[in-house]
């Protein structure tokens, strides 16, 4: 417990003081928040769909869950001094991280509710209830009503309860919220990282990553085990649906708008090309081509931007994408870890 | 054992890769080299040129928008260059794509402002990319432009955030003074889609201005987005014995509103905005939506020398009669440019504070006068249909 305790005050501390140093460069830090979410989705993915073995095609909607509901938090809190006295700044990241835990849990929560009925459901079933819960959400929301600024000062006169109600009903259709409050730093983003890959390696090594690990090789020996499959299923969803909200809650706090189509089905497959290219089951896998495939297209604007060539991005990423899966089916790690990799090296010597 | 060092090269190439492009992010990391966080934009480096940068949708959904606005846009700037460019210095647009998604729109505008030090934001069609980049020019003091989002959201982001176009409900106003003054109706009707923001509030200030010029809104109906059947509400309508219908729909609505109230025998002039700006609708409404009339932006027909100048060079480097985007991406970028001639040096506050100051400036869609809010207030061209196709009959100042 100390142990934890004290890596995560040390990580804490490294991601603050990146975001002080990098400050500068807008883009630099809007890229690097970028590649942390979609490192945090790709890993907590993984655990449902590499380590569990089951197949989600919903995490853009549990993500889209957590934007929406952290962006309500953080709307209404913005207006209260949460700590008299403090600096704005220690109260705008006190108020970006009750939002993000909001975020997190109504997401999580929503995934215990979906897992409940669907995870006693196997393979193909579970990846259609997921698909219909994104598109569920998604929809949803566009039909939610858009907020006018006149109407919300009449209603914020009336008190936090009424403006709660409005805002909750008052999601901005197909054009998006904006006038998001733009809390996160790139270091929140990178502490999340830290975060998320750390749970995700304690649960393997724990006897409930042994569970889940048994359910992906085989459910039906892992039950005659004494596995209680679908209990475990359910947490491991549940988990995961949890880091998708507070991805989902970070992004929105640097992204300035969000859309329903942001969330959409595009989404959530963009996710699972993470997972699948850096090999199922690997979190180093999840987390080493999550970056490298968020920022590829950066880069290949960066080698075609003078030439005005723009429109060949597409194409050759999923080219790309084809080769990767010509040459390695099994993703770029398999289900290896980068941090397994100094100990067999030692092994024969 | 082979297999994991062929990963761990794999990987290990794909994170180069990704630090390759990460190299240049960090470059001007000393702040006191550039004084890109001070506030200021930096100048572009070379002493020649003046580099602008525009955020298009060149592939994705919005693809055949973000085109058309990047060819105005190039038009402009040859135009300019060809007349001695800004205070001796050659002008450059740097385009990058957003694949119509909001978080590219985002990614590329930061890239723009802080790699390639532009001098000036050119950008986005849609509302949602436009919001997407707004905060990004504005924390970084470049001012933007933005050709054709309507939506009055996206310039109260800042103060360096600007649009040529006019916003949403202006088209209302337009509407019910054409009808009131030129088509001398004075009694009207709306059929408003609830569901959207768009259609809510061009038919409110409809509403509004047509009675205060003394006509009569008789009835107010509703219909819902996605709704293929209106004949309730145009029954009800119908009753109310009405020279004119008012429906600020998009164009798949439009269409279906129009057949429907021909076969009820509705005898009114249908009246619009620019949503109904589609081939589709006639494919949709036919011979129903003859003699209806419709605000927009800009039309190709518009006799004034200016237009047609403009269509005749965008014709001869394009190949094709250029569109309202077109029309209002070259607007744009002539403001932009005006702009800059007029600051005092080319620093993101001086151009800001030229661009503040742009009254009756000449724009092929109308002449421009930029307001307190950073809204265009220029005039709106009426088109009447007739025989599926879009004929110029007015130009309605605000």
């Amino acid at each position: 417990m100390l142990r934890t305790t004290s890596t995560l005050v040390v990580a804490g501390a490294a991601c603050a003081l990146a975001s002080w140093l990098f400050a500068s460069s807008q883009f630099f830090a809007l890229q690097a928040s970028l590649v942390g979410v979609a490192v945090i989705l790709a890993v907590s993915l993984n655990l449902i769909n590499g380590i569990t073995g089951q197949f989600s095609i919903g995490h853009g909607g549990f993500m889209g869950v957590g934007a929406y509901v952290g962006v309500v938090t953080s709307s209404l809190l913005t207006q209260f001094q949460l700590l008299p006295g403090a600096p704005q700044v220690v109260s705008d990241q006190l108020v970006l991280l009750i939002a993000l835990a909001t975020g997190g849990l109504a997401a999580g929560t929503m995934g215990f509710l979906v897992g409940l009925p669907s995870l006693r459901l196997k393979g193909d079933y579970l990846a259609i209830v997921t698909l219909g819960f994104g598109e569920i959400i998604r929809v949803a929301i566009q039909n939610t009503k858009e907020i006018a600024s006149d109407e919300l000062k009449l209603v914020q006169a009336q008190g936090i309860g009424a403006e709660l109600a409005y805002r909750v009903t008052h999601l901005g259709r197909a054009t998006g919220l904006s006038q998001i409050p733009q809390l996160t730093s790139f270091g929140m983003v990178w502490f999340w990282v830290f975060v998320v890959v750390m749970v995700t390696r304690r649960i393997l090594g724990s006897p409930h990553g042994r569970a889940l690990l048994a359910i992906r090789e085989d459910e039906v020996a892992a039950e005659a085990m004494g596995v209680d499959t679908t209990g475990y299923k359910v947490r491991a969803f549940a988990v995961a649906s949890f880091f998708a909200g507070v991805a989902g809650a970070l992004f929105a706090h640097f992204q300035a708008i969000i859309t329903p189509a942001q969330f959409d089905f595009v989404k959530s497959t963009e996710i699972v090309v993470f997972i699948v290219a850096g090999g199922l089951g690997s979190t180093s896998g999840a987390v080493v081509s999550a970056m490298a495939l968020t920022l590829l297209p950066e880069v290949m604007r960066s080698l075609f931007g003078g030439f005005n060539v723009e429109q060949i991005r597409k194409p050759l990423f999923g080219l790309l994408l084809v080769v990767i899966m010509l040459t390695r089916p099994q993703g770029l790690f398999g289900t290896h870890e980068l941090w397994d990799l100094g100990k067999r090296k030692k092994r024969p010597a | 054992m082979r297999n994991l060092t062929l990963a761990a090269f794999a990987a290990l190439s794909l994170i180069t890769l990704g630090c390759e492009r990460k190299t240049p992010a960090v470059d001007p990391k000393p702040p006191e080299a550039k004084p890109v966080d001070a506030g200021v934009a930096a100048a572009p480096k070379q002493d020649d040129v003046i580099l602008l940068g525009e955020v298009g949708s060149l592939t994705g959904p919005e693809a055949a928008f973000g085109i058309s606005t990047k060819q105005g846009i190039e038009l402009a700037l040859a135009e300019a260059n060809a007349a001695g460019g800004v205070k001796g210095k050659k002008l450059e647009v740097r385009v990058y794509d957003d694949q119509s998604k909001p978080e590219e729109a985002a990614s590329a505008a930061a890239r723009l402002i802080t790699q390639d030090h532009i001098a000036l934001l050119l950008g986005e069609v849609a509302s949602s990319n436009s919001l997407a980049m707004a905060p990004k020019a504005q924390e970084a003091k470049v001012p933007m432009i933005s050709p054709s989002s309507t939506n009055p959201a996206v310039t109260e982001v800042g103060d360096y955030i600007f649009r040529v176009c006019f916003i949403d409900p202006f088209q209302g106003y337009v509407m019910a003074k054409y009808a009131r003054q030129d088509l001398k109706m004075s009694k009207a009707a709306i059929l408003k889609d609830v569901k959207s923001a768009y259609s809510m509030g061009l038919a409110d200030v409809f509403e509004k201005k047509f009675s205060e010029l003394g006509g009569k809104v008789a009835g107010i109906e509703s219909y819902s987005k996605g709704e293929t059947d209106f004949r309730a509400q145009l029954t009800a309508l119908k009753k109310l014995k009405v020279e004119g219908l008012y429906v600020p729909g998009y164009y798949n609505d439009v269409g279906l509103v129009a057949r429907q109230a021909k076969e009820l025998g509705l005898k009114v002039t249908m009246m619009g905005g620019d949503g109904w700006d589609s081939e589709k609708l006639f494919e949709l409404g036919g011979a129903a939506l003859d003699g209806s009339v419709v605000s927009n932006h800009y039309s190709a027909e518009d006799p004034s020398p200016q237009v047609q100048n403009f269509i005749t060079k965008y014709k001869e480097k394009y190949g094709a009669v250029p569109d309202s985007l077109a029309a209002l991406g070259y607007d744009a970028a002539m403001v932009g440019i005006e702009a800059m001639k007029r600051s005092t040096d080319l620093t993101g506050p001086s151009i800001r504070d030229a661009l503040a100051q742009i009254r009756d400036f000449p724009g092929v869609a109308g002449t421009i006068s930029i307001n307190e809010k950073r809204d265009a207030v220029k005039p709106a061209v009426v088109l009447q249909i007739k025989n599926n196709k879009f004929n110029y009959v007015a130009t309605v100042k605000p």
